[in-house]
């Protein structure tokens, strides 16, 4: 079973993967977060339908599982860009003018913060402290960590990478 | 192999290089070639000694000596004297302050390493992934000898150590273990908090992924201590190389029989899962990180019942933080007195700070409990950056305070950071200099708690939202004088009624700043100004008579805020201007000033 | 490995594991034996560790230097000076090179690994150890 209407093979494929993940649990009790993790992993983010095949599964109540995934700040319920951006606000990137570097991905981007460009190849996100402090004030583009970002001119140059 | 006998390093540290250890080495170049020796003499400048107070340093090799203060003026006593006659120079070797005495051999000279790595002492000399490497430098050799002794005894050891929790509450560990060996159940947990959640804190991530072997080690001794024989590594998913370290470290120990059924032959049976945590900063908090395992919100319940009594699925559970583990293997194979040498007299061992932001040499550090801020900024940090004037150091995080100039003496240990309105919390430090304006700060950390706050109770819930808005409303210049009356007011009740230690702690940065810093926001609310020119809302931009009328500003405003005409001085409409500075960067005679 | 049943089988696991690290050092190429172990926590990888090490260990293979170890290590917190690389002779204490670019890791490796001759960028030791 996969959700209702869903056409898509390749979505029924994740599915199944999902499935198999939540069967081959030694213990469904307490489960609920590392199967959303899995289930991140796999679909990209975590939409409605999502959220109510691993409450069917995992026999929790659909609203419990929004519940636990609207507290955690990981989980997402919109697709993420091709390129995800992530912008430290750590207290360490903070003092060295994060919140400017936020402001000029914002303006060359055109969207907020937790947002996706309608193009989706982008999306913002802020997020706090990934530990390269010694290179504060840092950006990641998916893996890919662009430190001692001190300009808006170097935001620019670091998207220009990704044209 | 190397044509040259003797070297001489001279210290290319941010803070040297400051005071003129550039002009010795060239001096020093200089002088080598007058006299003919450059072939046999190689000069190399260095990274930071760690000992910034007395620097410039300079240290010969292969004698050790090590000279202190030296300028380029004193180059050439070094070369005739030292290089060549063999004759150290007295006048700059250290004197030891208590004996007078001088210290010329670096290598009996401890007093500048300041740093003492206890909780890192394997960090960076250890594959991680390598259980032999740990094994070499006696890795499991604490849990073999603990198999040996009663439960009680490795309580009473811990106990007798003086521990206490590095998470940020600074609870005695030994007592904590003891309480959950007290209760008596057929199932037990040993949990390990690695939700590091305070920005600008990487300690626990950082022995994760130098040293995991000591955190599986340690929650094998505490399994023992207090009879369970299940573990769990609560850890952040944002951390994926130390969970692949982590891994691989439970991996291996299974592999030797250091985890799994019956370890070393006898009849301890304790293994480890690895549960995710998925970004929640109040999951630091050990009864809402224990819900969030059982796979529901991580919201807190109010204590009693401590988790000691009734905690991972109502079993109960001893919660500590990676640091404090780490600490554990060394005071069984070092012993307890070891261990309770060190430090101060309440707080024992040594701490593990992030050091962060205006600082030169940022970097993880540990220092013995009771080394002084200036020390820890001053000689291990190698001063503020670009040499501007210290204002502030944030420890705590978003639950702490700032301590400032007049502190910079004061021991660093749990109860004197109390004592100063901050905490040790779990180790972030931020240096902030005269550019940080203070109020924002306070901004900062409150939408971060506002953020976090997991909205069970209403103090918090609601009470961060609105000290968020008024601080929001200073900073943007609309706030007024009894705002900073109902910030204080406000901030007492959360700390007095939130449900838990996020809550109550959430209003210190608002407090300690408001304590301190006290003239800045009165400056914001009377008059509307921002004393260290970084709220931008409060800010006036103005054209100088320095302005020879270029037009190159009224070109470059995006609102055609600027006027004047051509070879006279121009003019700001500041009811036009956005304050993007745009103009002041474009000016090349710096007749804009922004005030 | 066979898993361990008393404190003796570690100790002597202990003992081996530091014999073999001796054999390397006093084996057949006793005076060569070079270990390099560069910082790989996140924030070295994040200042570019990753590229460092692979330029060792490509270095290593295409000229065969058989004397030479390219191994890895965690953070040793000297985060304002990442990627840092330590370096470690046989006989000689151990030595920290830090802002390790692939140009400095050239110099690093052709005048101190291969030459023996000390290059600028030393971190001095700045902490004690346990066992001082």
């Amino acid at each position: 079973m996969a959700c209702e209407g869903c056409k898509n093979p390749a979505a029924d494929a994740l599915y199944e993967e999902l499935e198999t993940f939540i069967n081959n649990l030694p213990e469904k009790k307490g489960a609920l977060i590392s199967v959303l993790h899995k289930a991140q992993s796999l679909f990209g983010y975590l939409p409605k339908e999502v959220q109510i095949f691993v409450g069917e599964k995992l026999g929790v109540p659909a609203s419990k599982v929004y519940g636990v995934v609207s507290f955690y700040s990981f989980f997402t319920m919109v697709p993420k860009g091709k390129y995800p951006i992530s912008v430290c606000l750590g207290t360490a990137c903070y003092v060295r003018g994060a919140d400017k570097i936020l402001e000029a991905f914002k303006k060359e981007l055109g969207i907020e913060v937790g947002q996706t460009t309608p193009d989706g190849k982008f999306s913002l996100d802020a997020l706090r402290c990934v530990g390269a402090c010694g290179l504060a004030p840092v950006a990641l583009i998916g893996d890919k960590v662009y430190g001692r970002i001190s300009s808006e001119e170097e935001v620019k140059n670091i998207l220009k990478e990704y044209e | 192999m190397s044509k040259y006998t003797m070297h001489i390093l001279v210290c290319g540290g941010t803070g040297c290089l400051s005071s003129r250890s550039a002009e010795i080495v060239t001096q020093l170049n200089k002088t080598l070639e007058d006299v003919g020796m450059q072939d046999q003499v190689q000069v190399l400048k260095t990274g930071c000694f760690g000992f910034c107070e007395k620097g410039p340093i300079v240290k010969v090799l292969p004698d050790n000596t090590f000279y202190v203060q030296v300028q380029p003026e004193d180059v050439e006593d070094i070369v005739n004297e030292h290089i060549i006659k063999g004759r150290k120079v007295p006048r700059l070797l250290y004197e030891n302050p208590k004996s007078k005495e001088h210290v010329s051999d670096s290598k009996h000279m401890d007093f500048y390493k300041k740093q003492m790595r206890v909780a890192l002492r394997n960090c960076g000399f250890i594959n991680p992934e390598s259980i032999e490497e740990y094994i070499a430098r006696d890795g499991y050799e604490a849990l073999a000898k603990v198999l040996t002794l009663s439960q009680e005894e490795v309580i009473s050891e811990v106990k007798k150590s003086g521990l206490r929790g590095r998470g940020g509450g600074g609870f005695p560990t030994g007592l904590k273990w003891e309480f959950a060996y007290k209760n008596t159940s057929n199932q037990k947990y040993v949990v390990c908090n690695a939700d590091e959640g305070d920005p600008g804190a990487f300690m626990d991530r950082s022995i994760l992924e130098g040293d995991p072997h000591s955190i599986v080690e340690a929650m094998a001794i505490c399994g023992y201590a207090i009879g369970a024989n299940k573990g769990l590594v609560y850890i952040r998913a944002e951390y994926p190389l130390a969970v692949k370290r982590l891994e691989c470290a439970i991996e291996s120990a299974r592999d030797l029989g250091l985890l799994g059924d019956n370890i070393l032959g006898t009849r301890f049976s304790f293994d480890i899962e690895i549960r995710f945590g998925a970004g929640a900063f109040v999951c630091g908090e050990e009864t809402a990180l224990i819900h969030s395992m059982e796979g529901k919100r991580g919201e807190p319940t109010t204590k009693p019942p401590f988790p000691a009594t009734s905690g991972y699925w109502d079993k109960p559970t001893n919660v500590n933080n990676v640091e404090t583990f780490a600490n554990i293997p060394v005071i069984f194979l070092k012993g307890a007195d070891w261990f309770s040498q060190i430090g101060t007299e309440k707080s024992k061992g040594t701490k593990v700070f992030a050091l962060a932001g205006k600082i030169n040499n940022v970097g993880l550090i540990e220092v013995p409990m009771g080394t002084t801020l200036r020390s820890v900024i001053y000689d291990i940090g190698g001063g503020i950056k670009d040499g501007k004037k210290f204002k502030a150091v944030q420890t705590g995080g978003p639950s702490g305070g700032c301590l400032t100039e007049k502190d910079l003496d004061t021991p660093i240990d749990f109860d004197n950071l109390l004592a100063k309105g901050s905490m040790m919390g779990s180790g972030g430090m931020i240096v902030m200099d005269e550019d940080d304006c203070m109020p924002a700060v306070a901004k900062f950390y409150l939408e971060f708690t506002a953020e976090e706050s997991c909205g069970k109770c209403t103090p918090c819930r609601v009470g961060t939202k609105r000290l968020l808005e008024i601080l929001e409303k200073i900073v943007s210049g609309r706030g007024e004088e009894e705002d900073l009356e109902t910030l204080k007011n406000l901030s007492e009740v959360i700390k007095d009624t939130a449900l838990c230690g996020l809550g109550q702690t959430a209003p210190n940065p608002v407090l300690s700043t408001l304590k301190v810093f006290e003239d800045e926001y009165i400056a914001h609310v009377r008059d509307r100004k921002c004393p260290s020119g970084q709220c931008s809302a409060l800010l006036q931009y103005r054209i100088t008579e320095k302005c020879v009328g270029c037009t190159a500003c009224s070109r470059v405003c995006p609102v055609n805020a600027i006027s004047g005409s051509v070879k006279k001085q121009h003019t700001i409409d500041v009811s036009k201007c956005i304050k993007c500075g745009a103009c002041m960067s474009k000016c090349r005679f710096n007749a804009i000033v922004r005030e | 490995m066979a898993k361990m049943m008393s404190l003796d089988e570690l100790q002597a696991l202990r003992e081996k594991v530091r014999a073999s690290v001796d054999l390397r050092e006093k084996g057949d190429k006793a005076e060569q034996l070079i270990v390099v172990r560069v910082a790989m926590a996140t924030c070295g990888i994040a200042a570019g560790a990753r590229e460092i090490m692979n330029y060792f260990s490509e270095e290593v293979r295409t000229r065969g230097l058989d004397q030479v170890l390219v191994t890895q290590g965690g953070c040793m917190g000297y985060c304002y000076a990442e990627p840092t690389v330590e370096i470690t002779k046989p006989g000689e204490a151990p030595i920290v090179y830090g802002e390790v670019t692939k140009e400095r890791a050239q110099v690093i490796l052709e005048k101190y690994i291969l030459g023996g001759e000390l290059v600028d960028g030393i971190i001095p030791v700045s902490h004690q150890t346990l066992d001082e």
